[in-house]
């Protein structure tokens, strides 16, 4: 039984594998349809937050699957990444594009002083601060009133244009330009897992100690992966903010976290497809369980608990079958080194 | 005092498992709830408050047979029980918030105010303090003697150095993680009565806010070290209220976290933890 349902996946991810330019084509090709496919409001809307939410996981997972740092605050990078976009649009009338790139390299910046801990705190304990980073990010929002206005949150955030055609909601381009991102995002991620970086990153996470006998500097590699994660995440933030026409810190709270934390977790820890699945997976499920009222998010916390016990890793997440394949770039070092063409281990992970 | 009482709670949980007990300050909330519930059924302060007890106590314990026991015969990632006691948090909470069974809005809970104020100078003393602050004293060398004396305690001490050795001394360590996890929600059931006591109220979602800055209060302390997560409760308590007085009242909740940043930088095991915790 296992044997076989080992033989289908891998076929199909041989299948996947093969024909992944003529999927990325009809992505492309979908993604510019949406436009003129006359969905509804509700369901662009949701459409859009699972687009973001599988964005925010791709940053997370860097995170927390490649590098095997758990972070319990990206609520506090995303809100970061959304008050710097809305508040160099609104009050310096900065272009929505440089604005995008400013939050998300500000963002990689704290993350990066996010990560400089990290190297002193270890488990559990980096969780924790991380957890405390959102909070205090939380307070910063509330307090610094003549620059983000408190409680009361930034308003009257313009949208992107492009040649002066606007982006919005309404008719749809918001939901290309996030498919857009989510797309770019996930190609990288899988570009970097399979560069040497996230070589790094995956020997840090088996083991530490390991890791830095091998030679790998495994500061840098930490420090590294917390400031793709943010930068990720800084970008999620700033296309939030456009896509409301104000934010506020409430937006941005443990919960959102813990939300984010999920969808790496229920999609599949490690995984790209998972992320897009279990962003997919928590938007809609409130929406379909919308006659339980108030029971909704006690079943919500009960498909956690169930998940977590019947398939704890992950709805997609499964181990890969596929033999390795090393980069061009990896077998011309390797080649010029003199080493003869590298062993192709049978399977990768 | 009262996060030192809630940080008592997780501390236990803590130094057995190393595992964040997000679910404690939804014990927290329940714990409340149903002291308010016998109450006003009609049922005396005490009776009620020990009634439940022993139900929080109850709740945590079946968390651990039912959601958490399976996972550790499986060898799960740390991240897995982490992701477990989120959702175990979401269902105590929401249920509480049920419109059928209670409700989701503040209800006035009644006051431990028993006696009069003490005054002493200017400074006035309400009797709810007081009892808060002298429970939390009493349930701490409670906890220490069980720790530290009984048989059960030393089980205890035995799964937190090394589970599997523990095993094979013939610790059935099931057992002596669930005991833990039911004195865990005892202590946040008592913590939860006095803490509403004191402010009369009670809402699904007081535990939140208070559960996160307990655990704060538990990791300054040195977490797993119950002497230590009383400290840490009075840090925090100490460091908000001094924020709240010369900063602005609004940066008296994340006041901890700061506190704990801080702390955890300068000293990455808290103020009394142990060294050498690597566990993930």
């Amino acid at each position: 039984m296992k044997k076989s349902s080992n033989r289908i996946l891998s076929t199909f991810e041989s299948f996947c594998y093969r024909f992944r330019y003529v999927f990325a084509v009809l992505f492309l090709v979908l993604t510019f349809a949406v436009p003129f496919m006359g969905l509804s409001m509700v369901n662009i809307q949701l459409l859009t937050l699972i687009a973001l939410y599988a964005m925010l996981g791709m940053g997370l997972n860097v995170l927390i699957g490649y590098t095997g740092l758990v972070s319990l605050g990206h609520a506090g990078f995303y809100a970061i990444g959304a008050y710097t976009c809305a508040l160099l649009m609104t009050k310096l009338s900065v272009n929505f594009w440089i604005a995008l790139l400013l939050a998300g390299v500000f963002t990689a910046f704290i993350g990066f002083l996010l990560g400089l801990p990290s190297l002193r705190l270890s488990g559990s304990y980096l969780s924790i601060v991380t957890l405390g980073f959102c909070e205090v990010v939380n307070m910063i929002l509330k307090q610094w009133e003549s620059v983000t206005n408190g409680n009361y949150g930034v308003r009257g955030i313009p949208k992107p244009t492009v040649f002066g055609f606007q982006l919005t909601m309404f008719n749809g381009w918001l939901l290309v330009l996030i498919l857009l991102l989510m797309g770019i995002t996930g190609v990288a991620c899988l570009a970097m897992r399979n560069s040497n970086t996230g070589r790094a990153w995956r020997a840090i996470k088996d083991d530490e100690l390991a890791a830095g006998m091998m030679g790998i500097n495994t500061s840098r590699y930490k420090i590294l992966s917390f400031v793709v994660s943010a930068f990720i995440t800084g970008i999620a933030g700033g296309f939030y903010c456009v896509t409301r026409d104000y934010i506020e810190p409430n937006n941005f709270v443990f919960n959102t976290s813990i939300l984010i934390l999920s969808v790496v977790i229920v999609g599949g820890l490690g995984t790209i497809r998972g992320m897009i699945f279990g962003a997919a997976l928590l938007q809609l499920f409130p929406q379909w369980f919308r006659f339980l009222n108030e029971w909704r998010f006690v079943v919500y916390g009960l498909l956690l608990v169930l998940m977590m016990l019947f398939r704890p890793q992950g709805a997609l997440g499964w181990r890969s079958t596929q033999p390795y394949h090393l980069s061009k770039y990896a077998r011309k070092m390797l080649a010029d080194k003199g080493e003869p063409e590298a062993p192709q281990p049978p399977a990768r992970q | 005092m009262a996060y030192a009482l809630v940080a008592v709670g997780y501390s236990l949980v803590f130094g057995i498992l190393r595992l964040i007990n997000f679910a404690h300050g939804s014990i927290f909330a329940f714990g409340s709830y149903m002291v308010f519930l016998f109450y006003s059924l009609g049922v005396p302060m005490i009776p009620a408050i020990l009634i439940a007890l022993v139900l929080s106590g109850l709740l945590a314990f079946g968390m651990d047979k039912i959601t958490l026991e399976p996972l550790r015969k499986k060898n799960s990632e740390t991240i897995t029980y982490l992701i477990t006691t989120v959702g175990v948090s979401f269902i105590i909470q929401n249920t509480l918030s049920v419109q059928y069974v209670f409700t989701s809005e503040r209800q006035v809970f009644p006051s431990t105010n028993v006696f009069p104020p003490i005054s002493i100078g200017n400074v006035t003393i309400q009797s709810s303090q007081l009892i808060m602050f002298v429970v939390a004293l009493i349930l701490l060398v409670i906890l220490t003697l069980v720790v530290n004396k009984t048989k059960m305690g030393l089980a205890m001490r035995a799964t937190e150095q090394n589970s599997k050795a523990a095993k094979l001394m013939g610790v059935n360590v099931n057992r002596v993680i669930a005991f833990t996890f039911f004195m865990g929600g005892a202590s946040a059931a008592i913590a939860g009565a006095l803490y509403s006591g004191y402010y009369q109220v009670v809402y699904p979602t007081m535990g939140y806010l208070i559960g996160l800055k307990a655990f704060a209060a538990a990791v300054v302390g040195g977490i797993g070290i119950l002497y230590g997560s009383v400290v840490g409760g009075l840090v925090v308590g100490i460091g908000e209220c001094l924020a709240a007085q010369y900063i602005g009242s609004n940066v008296r909740d994340p006041m901890a976290f700061v506190i704990l940043i801080v702390i955890l930088i300068i000293k990455p095991n808290g103020l009394f933890g142990k060294k050498g915790i690597t566990k993930v």
